[in-house]
């Protein structure tokens, strides 16, 4: 299936967890922010949260900033 | 000693996080600032360069991280990012910052003033970087500013207290610390700051595009003590024409 993480169409497989995909990508899930359709997902929730098809994902990280 | 939110601070230099060359370079430079809280922002992980994190060298029990709202054009994009900060595990300090003018980087005070009002009632400890305007100030800290962030000049210009007038202003005012930020270019600036009274100075660009920015952070966490000191010593009064230094009278003898 296909959902948009960062503003990029993605393929993922079918039912996979918002953990799974960080860690797929080579994320340190404890670095990273999610924002789901619009809503925060909160850390402890990475492992229940399941995307669905058309799922528009945001990965946010602390940067170096004034 | 600074208290911001109840909170304890030795040092009265805030340094944030851009423009260093490295991370290496950067956790040396923070290390020589002396400084406990430093300034993050929140962006878009590069899925291209997932391993690219700076943040990794810098020990967030050591720091007290103060993520920033920078990019926010408005409220309600300042909130959310705050939001996103939050969950981060960030803690509830906050960086106000609504700048709708890419070209100054002007912080809008409608806007930071609807958005403190709603993150304070969120629980955020709320610093909004503001111009040095004194009526503003005085309507954050109502609001439950934590503190207020003045600037000195526009953002990265290294131009230094150009508000000093208007900040004077802010400082007689407050019942909340001042921290003066944007636009310090040089040791002297900061030291300027200080000695008028600001309770702190943040600092970013002047130290980052230094050509030695470990040094440069030294210098600055001299100045903003050297500059403390003296407000505390009670500087004394300027006048228009000479006095001398010396004594007047015992001369009589070279006439």
């Amino acid at each position: 299936m296909k959902i948009i993480c960062n503003g990029k169409e993605m393929a993922v497989r079918e039912g996979i967890s918002l953990e799974d995909l960080i860690m797929d990508l080579q994320l340190n899930p404890a670095m990273v922010v999610a924002e789901c359709d619009n809503r925060i997902v909160l850390r402890e929730e990475y492992a229940q949260k399941i995307l669905s098809e058309g799922a528009v994902l945001e990965l946010i990280r602390f940067v170096g900033g004034g | 000693m600074l208290i911001i939110a109840g909170q304890p601070f030795k040092s009265r230099l805030l340094v944030g996080t851009g423009k260093f060359a490295s991370a290496v370079v950067m956790r040396q430079a923070i290390e020589a600032s002396g400084s406990e809280m430093v300034t993050v922002a929140l962006r878009r992980v590069d899925l291209d360069n997932p391993a690219d994190d700076i943040m990794q060298v810098l020990d967030r029990n050591r720091y007290v991280f103060l993520p920033n709202t920078s990019g926010a054009r408005n409220a309600d994009e300042a909130v959310r990012l705050a939001r996103m900060a939050r969950a981060s595990g960030g803690g509830e300090w906050l960086k106000l910052e609504v700048t709708p003018d890419p070209r100054t980087l002007l912080p809008d005070p409608v806007e930071t003033l609807r958005a403190t009002e709603t993150l304070v009632a969120d629980g955020f400890k709320v610093l909004p970087y503001i111009n040095a305007d004194p009526i503003l100030a005085l309507k954050l800290q109502d609001a439950g500013a934590a503190a207020v962030m003045p600037l000195g000049a526009p953002i990265g210009t290294n131009q230094g207290l150009l508000t000093r007038f208007q900040v004077q202003i802010i400082i007689e005012q407050a019942r909340v610390p001042v921290i003066v930020d944007a636009g310090l270019g040089l040791p002297s600036h900061a030291a300027e700051a200080m000695e008028i009274g600001a309770d702190a100075v943040l600092v970013n660009t002047a130290i980052a595009v230094a050509r030695d920015p470990v040094r440069m952070a030294r210098a600055f966490a001299m100045a903003v003590e050297s500059g403390r000191e003296a407000f505390e010593a009670g500087p004394g009064r300027r006048l228009e024409r000479a006095e001398p230094s010396s004594p007047e009278s015992g001369l009589e003898f070279l006439t």
